[in-house]
């Protein structure tokens, strides 16, 4: 009995540490949207911590109208659909080749992907690349070279190719059918599951990527949503900064802080406005893909 | 002699040795290898520069027609003051956040796997999941304003249990900084990383725990005594991943949280090269500098690799 109580006890405590676990994980979401639900004006006064003091719309009636934001956001949503689309393709195919126990100069193409896997020059030599091919400050930085979804995703497909019956190919095979059509007729119907998981990486990473932006280009007409908002976060990092470091002077301080907000929307609200805006695809599909990601991360760390 | 003759016809007959297959399975692999040879081996040329007098107006033939420079690069890089510093804060922020995050990860997956209720425990999952999948620059520009000195929730939570009176300015005081990245690093992927070892702890034989039971070993005996030796293979590979990676900062994490006051504590070899080689265009040095964190890297996974597999048997290759 006395057993009994203790254990219970500590069922207690483990869902208590874990109710603890999901509010400091998921809080931060949670702010953003409640602080830019709020008028911008009333968050001078300190950020809302529970729920809105001064409900409004304001800033996001602000940033679904601001050209700027919509354009970054054309640039990545169009980015991600056409690198997600064509390297799934490539990579799939990639890897059913390479899986054919009958392909001939295998090693060549496992020599190559290996390269690829564990070398690589850094970012200069790359940033030479790009700007010797024309690709600098152009939208096609952002496709062409990440067509290829790499060697280490070819091994992914290639593992679960092997789960297949292998019946299905040599009787396709027999019946005429050529190399592409086994590969789009019958084995992408039935990789559902790891074509899934693999294109909601490729997803979530492409929608999250800021480096490309920071790296390889210019022009503010070709930023990325990311990259628009971590030149935000920066710049108001700036202010704070300044205001930090000249906090003895408070006139100055005031005239800082009265210049960044005026009216229901400021740079605040609309920093977290656009950041809940670039946030909400990923909270959407992550969950549906969840059961997929086990199978997917163990696939590399297993011993060969 | 003449059995092995017939084996080589059957085979040159079997299905998929024609010159037909084998060029369409070829063009099958062309595009992948296209873009691999060009994006992953061309650049591979530009290392090059970190041992020569390079300089950005020269183009690409001035990757190989300018002159060698005696190693002057990598002389910069030691000579600069800089040097100490990045190297310090790298291996700090790595070392002291595997520390920390790998055995509170194993912890936490534990504490998972005790939750009886597998709703609860699949919403918790579900919910601990969501910061893994918001980029840095939205979590961390988060972080930052729960931190801000001006009205951050953080600073209102601490003044209102009178740990300190005045808010704290913690992205402008470098002493907080490995602070700051570490613990938003376990915040962000604590329930990502858990994955993994729950995958490994549902592996382990349910039979040595119903033995355990009967020989009336507790809760905590089972977690001690099974569980945790028969993940031991799982944290092997993490703890081999996480030597390997010690050079290896996540510039994308270390970027966003960044400024020139806190510099002192947070400047790490990638925000260093992007630093000098991309803003600076001393490309010669930033490429120097990569090139003996890749060389470094791979040592270091050889070797904890190799010393993995002498303890415990567990390694990569």
């Amino acid at each position: 009995m006395h057993k009994n109580i203790i254990s219970r006890l500590i069922d207690y405590l483990i869902i208590i540490f874990m109710v603890f676990m999901v509010i400091i994980t998921v809080y931060p979401f949670y702010y953003a949207v409640i602080n830019s639900l709020n008028d911008g004006n009333d968050l001078l006064r300190g950020y809302v911590l529970l729920w809105p003091r001064k409900f409004t719309f304001d800033s996001w009636k602000a940033v679904l109208a601001d050209p700027t934001i919509i354009r970054a956001m054309f640039i990545t949503a169009s980015r991600t659909i056409i690198v997600t689309v064509l390297s799934m393709f490539f990579t799939s195919m990639f890897a059913y080749a390479y899986s054919r126990p009958y392909l001939k100069g295998k090693r060549f193409y496992s020599v190559l992907g290996f390269i690829n896997m564990y070398v690589n020059g850094g970012i200069i030599p790359f940033f030479l690349l790009i700007s010797s091919l024309g690709l600098y400050d152009t939208y096609w930085v952002y496709i062409i070279p990440s067509l290829f979804g790499g060697f280490y995703n070819v091994i992914i497909y290639t593992s679960n190719y092997k789960a297949l019956p292998t019946s299905l190919f040599e009787s396709a095979k027999l019946d005429g059918a050529s190399e592409f059509s086994i590969y789009a007729r019958i084995v992408i119907p039935l990789s559902k599951p790891v074509l899934t998981a693999l294109g909601v990486f490729s997803v979530v990473g492409i929608w999250n990527d800021y480096t490309v932006s920071l790296y390889y280009t210019q022009d503010t007409n070709l930023q990325t949503l990311q990259y628009y908002i971590l030149q935000l976060v920066k710049s108001r990092g700036a202010v704070e900064q300044l205001e930090s470091s000249i906090a003895g002077n408070s006139a100055i301080a005031e005239m800082l802080k009265s210049a960044g907000g005026k009216g229901p929307v400021t740079v605040q609200t609309l920093e977290l406005a656009a950041m809940v805006l670039a946030a909400i695809p990923m909270v959407i599909i992550y969950p549906f893909a969840q059961r997929f990601f086990a199978q997917g991360m163990m696939v590399g760390s297993v011993k060969e | 002699m003449i059995t092995q003759k017939k084996i080589k016809t059957k085979n040159s007959k079997s299905p998929g040795n024609d010159v037909k297959t084998q060029a369409s399975l070829h063009m099958m692999l062309l595009p992948g290898t296209f873009i691999m040879i060009l994006f992953g081996i061309i650049p591979l040329y530009g290392i090059l520069i970190a041992f020569k007098a390079y300089r950005p107006m020269m183009g690409v033939e001035g990757i190989f027609t300018s002159s060698w420079n005696n190693f002057d690069n990598f002389k910069q890089i030691f000579r600069s003051s800089e040097f100490i510093p990045m190297v310090r804060n790298t291996l700090g922020i790595n070392l002291l956040g595997q520390l920390i995050s790998i055995p509170a990860t194993i912890f936490f997956a534990l504490l998972l796997n005790e939750l009886s209720s597998k709703k609860f425990r699949s919403f918790v999952q579900t919910a601990t999941f969501l910061p893994h999948f918001l980029s840095w620059v939205i979590f961390g520009g988060l972080c930052i304003s729960l931190l801000s000195a001006d009205g951050g929730a953080i600073n209102k939570l601490l003044m209102m249990f009178h740990i300190t009176e005045e808010p704290i300015p913690f992205m402008a005081k470098p002493q907080y900084f490995w602070m700051i990245a570490i613990l938003t690093g376990l915040i962000k992927d604590i329930g990502y990383g858990a994955i993994i070892y729950l995958a490994a702890i549902a592996g382990v034989d349910p039979a040595l725990y119903e033995a355990a039971s009967i020989d009336g070993a507790n809760r905590f005996r089972r977690m001690w005594h099974i569980t945790l030796p028969g993940i031991r293979p799982t944290v092997m590979i993490m703890l081999i991943f996480a030597v390997a990676g010690i050079l290896n900062n996540n510039f994308t994490q270390i970027y966003v949280f960044q400024n020139p006051l806190n510099q002192p504590a947070s400047q790490v070899i990638d925000t260093y090269v992007y630093q000098i080689g991309l803003q600076k265009f001393q490309f010669g040095v930033g490429t120097a500098a990569s090139l003996m964190k890749s060389v470094l890297a791979l040592i270091l996974l050889s070797v904890s690799n190799f010393v993995s597999n002498k303890l415990t048997d567990t390694g990569l290759y």
